[in-house]
């Protein structure tokens, strides 16, 4: 079986389109972004704690709020899910000694015959807090300068500004994403995020060696029939893989559980993104900068 | 066949035998259940253990702290060397609380980083982890003394309120006052102090006022300090640790005037030990006997010797235990005891302290990760699942799409994950990477990933078949192109594990590890390994059509 083979598609003649496309789904998430006050931070970037806990039986939302409304935790988030048995709850409340055990115990004199039982706690003091949004800010810009470098070293350097406008694009929508559905950023959300550059990093290099081979074996053509000569003939392996990676991350996304549900998020926006950021975003980019770039030496005049 | 590929052929069992052969030591292990483990040797089930991959805290359950010392306030010399001693004393109450393969690292020069896999009541962990757990044998203040200091209170609290408005320096005119009120003007402090036992006490309602006025009050200035050095308390005060019944009814806690110096700490117990039945108040709660050593029964049998009729306190991080009234002097190696109302747990926990010795510097918890075992169990669940159906996904998508060559791929993937577990579970470093939740992730993305150096690689065999080159020029053009596109696009995604690595901090990294071995193992799987069967089967088999 094969599909996508021979193909012919003008990737390059719509990148106006598709440039205006990007920019408006970035805009989506900015103005998104924008109205939230930035991103939603958890617990890991901002202190607080977070407490899974299972019921007995179902509990309804608005029992465990009032609960917590009750202990002075009226702001806490509740999230509910596992058919109404399980409840994550985030404060950035500190409190004092023992604010986990106030929760339980609340809950289960509240609940005297569907006690709850702790799953996961996790405390993260705003010290912490404030040191892990320092150093996952720079993780990834040392990820993004990294590969600019490899790139540059590897491929000419317009390559390279194209890839990371490319991933820049990426995170860009994929942090829209988050905002829009009310996810909040994590440290396994993060390890998304860097996954997603590396992944799709992957595919628009396997793209760009194409363009390489092809410009010496396609000598003589303009540099737009190329680049897009090579998109096609990579079209069939960036769809495959795309296909492949995308089954899994779905599974681990709706299989995965709710410790990693947000995490698989990313990853599955990440992966149509990147896979979309390749085909066109990174070239078509290379592409305009070497247009405007021969414009440009065209305009000087000759002496 | 030459010889190259002989030695290809041979290198590619060796490393698939001997990785499935350190993988299937996991399976076993991980396969065991608590009945299985029960009827085996211990020695047994831990030689399995240290063979097979470890699991992470987040999927075997178990408790993951950060604590920082906070060395303000310590000279210069102790905060130096008050890492060390942090260390050396959580290992010792972690050691005595009997958690089975604990790991406690420095991190940085102010924190120490806790892992206790598989533990049950997190909150007494805790308790016993970040508790200064200070010993100290205070003299309390005499009679005479105390009223001195009550005085001294009453005095400055007096000025105090009269500066802030809250109280009149004279009585009030015209209407009589009672005494009550008089008392209040005149001794605004110790009119809440109520003596008991020739010891004072405060009401368990009046506490937080007298906290509060106490926090006003610059106590350097207020009590008597040592003649040579002004500006340093001669005394301090300390609440008790169980309120009392009073003559009215109500509960009071012992609020007690004591020396600033301490007698002796902490350091003079030689051994402590859970003793039933130690104290006639408390006939069914176990005490700890504290057994001094020879200087500390020295210097008690001294002091003992000559305050006869004082009393002396047992203060534990500022918090007075007992303080029992001194009827002789107690010679040397007599045993003495703290008891209280308290479980076997809490005396349990209190002999553990008593015999690790106090932290050199308070700890704060500043970060707390805290998985219980059956979410533990949930996610391995989970996480197999997504796994399993992913992987059958991928199987099936690859054999439908690449026919026999998709077998081929398919064996790749199989042993691509036996080669990252074998990895795992036998790299030479410490501590070993244990399989986080993430890591698990990190795999199932490895299946999505991996069959990607195939693709690249069967895309451009055909591509090659097209241009009607031969099948086995076809397979070797094929490998050779894809290669460098292979190299260049995985390295690109180990920039990105290698700063995760650098980030992370537990599952994170754990994820960062399975992502990168993944990496590198598929490179190996995909590129050498499926090209020794492709070989195999043109050269050997010297196969006319290629099912790809």
């Amino acid at each position: 079986m094969e599909f996508l083979v021979g193909t012919h598609i003008n990737f390059l003649g719509h990148r106006k389109g598709a440039f205006i496309l990007s920019l408006v789904v970035i805009a989506i998430g900015l103005v998104s972004l924008g109205i939230q006050g930035g991103p939603k931070l958890g617990i890991d970037f901002e202190g607080g704690i977070l407490l899974q806990v299972q019921f007995e039986q179902p509990i309804a939302a608005e029992s465990i709020r009032a609960t917590l409304a009750e202990i002075g935790l009226g702001d806490a988030e509740i999230q509910h899910f596992g058919s109404g048995r399980e409840a994550i709850i985030r404060t950035r409340d500190q409190g004092g000694e023992d604010l986990t055990g106030a929760i339980v115990t609340a809950l289960n004199e509240a609940n005297p015959s569907n006690q709850a039982d702790v799953r996961r706690q996790e405390l993260v003091g705003p010290k912490v807090g404030g040191e892990l949004r320092k150093k996952a800010t720079l993780a990834i810009l040392y990820a993004l300068f990294g590969i600019l470098i490899y790139i540059s070293l590897r491929f000419e350097f317009k390559f390279a500004v194209g890839a990371v406008a490319a991933l820049v694009h990426d995170v860009l929508i994929v942090l829209g994403m988050f905002s829009l559905t009310g996810r909040e950023l994590s440290l396994p959300v993060i390890a998304g995020f860097l996954t997603v550059v590396g992944y799709s990093l992957n595919d628009t290099i396997v793209i760009y060696d194409r363009v390489r081979e092809d410009r010496r074996k396609l000598y003589g053509r303009s540099f737009v029939e190329i680049v897009n000569t090579s998109l096609n003939e990579s079209l069939s392996r960036t769809i495959v893989t795309s296909l492949t990676t995308l089954l899994v991350v779905l599974c681990l996304f709706f299989l995965g559980g709710e410790v990693i549900r947000d995490f698989a998020f990313a990853l599955t926006v990440g992966v149509v993104v990147g896979t979309y950021s390749s085909l066109y975003v990174a070239s078509p980019l290379v592409v305009e900068w070497d247009i405007r770039a021969e414009a440009r030496r065209r305009r000087r005049p000759k002496k | 066949m030459t010889s190259k590929m002989r030695w290809k052929i041979v290198l590619v069992l060796v490393i698939l035998v001997f990785s499935a052969w350190k993988a299937s030591y996991t399976f076993r292990f991980l396969s065991l259940t608590d009945e299985d483990k029960a009827g085996m040797e211990t020695e047994q089930v831990e030689a399995l253990e240290s063979q097979s991959l470890q699991l992470g805290l987040d999927l075997k359950g178990g408790m993951h702290l950060v604590l920082e010392v906070d060395k303000e306030g310590l000279p210069a010399d102790e905060a130096q060397d008050a890492m060390e001693r942090a260390l050396e004393v959580i290992s010792n109450r972690i050691d005595q609380f009997g958690v089975a393969e604990p790991s406690i690292q420095r991190e940085g020069d102010s924190r120490i980083i806790v892992q206790l896999p598989g533990l049950q009541d997190e909150q007494r962990a805790k308790n016993l982890i970040g508790r200064t757990a200070l010993l100290e044998f205070v003299p309390i203040a005499p009679t005479e003394q105390t009223d001195l200091v009550m005085r001294a209170l009453d005095r400055a609290l007096a000025d105090t309120l009269i500066a802030m408005g809250e109280l009149s320096a004279e009585p009030p005119e015209g209407l009589p006052e009672s005494e009550t009120e008089r008392l209040a003007r005149e001794h605004p402090f110790s009119s809440r102090v109520r003596f008991m036992f020739e010891l004072p006490f405060v009401a368990i309602d009046d506490v937080a006022w007298v906290e509060e006025q106490v926090a006003i009050l610059d106590l350097g200035e207020v009590l008597p300090s040592y003649p040579d050095r002004p500006g340093d308390p001669r005394y301090r005060l300390g609440w008790g640790e169980e309120s009392r019944t009073g003559p009215d009814e109500n509960e009071y806690l012992p609020f007690h005037v004591m020396d600033a110096e301490a007698l002796m700490t902490g350091s003079v117990v030689a051994d402590a030990t859970v003793r039933p039945g130690l104290d006639p108040d408390y006939p069914n709660s176990p005490g700890v006997q504290l057994r001094l050593s020879r200087e500390g029964g020295r210097v008690f049998a001294a002091h003992t010797g000559a305050h006869i009729g004082e009393y002396l306190a047992l203060v534990l991080d500022g918090v007075v235990q007992k303080a029992p009234v001194i009827k002789s002097r107690i010679p040397a190696g007599t045993p003495t005891s703290i008891t209280g109302n308290f479980t076997d747990e809490e005396a349990r926990d209190l002999m553990i302290l008593l015999r690790a010795g106090k932290l050199p510097a308070p700890m704060t918890i500043v970060e707390e990760r805290t998985v219980g075992p059956s979410l533990g169990r949930d996610s391995i669940k989970f996480g197999l699942r997504a796994m399993l159906i992913g992987g059958v996904l991928v199987i099936l998508f690859m054999l439908i799409y690449y026919k026999a060559a998709g077998v081929v791929a398919v064996g790749a993937l199989g042993s691509n994950i036996f080669v990252i577990i074998a990895l795992m579970a036998s790299l030479p470093v410490s501590p070993k990477p244990a399989l986080t939740l993430p890591g698990l992730a990190g795999i199932i993305l490895t299946i999505g990933m991996a069959v990607d150096a195939n693709v690249l690689i069967f895309e451009r065999i055909r591509e090659e078949l097209r241009n009607n080159k031969t099948i086995r020029a076809a397979i070797r053009d094929g490998y050779e192109r894809a290669f460098m596109t292979i190299m260049d696009a995985n390295v690109t995604t180990l920039i990105a594990a290698a700063v995760l690595l650098w980030f992370g901090s537990g599952p994170i990294k754990g994820f960062a590890v399975t992502l990168s071995l993944g990496i590198i193992a598929s490179m190996f799987t995909a590129i050498v390994g499926t090209r020794v069967v492709f070989d195999l089967i043109t050269v050997k088999w010297n196969v006319k059509h290629l099912s790809i």
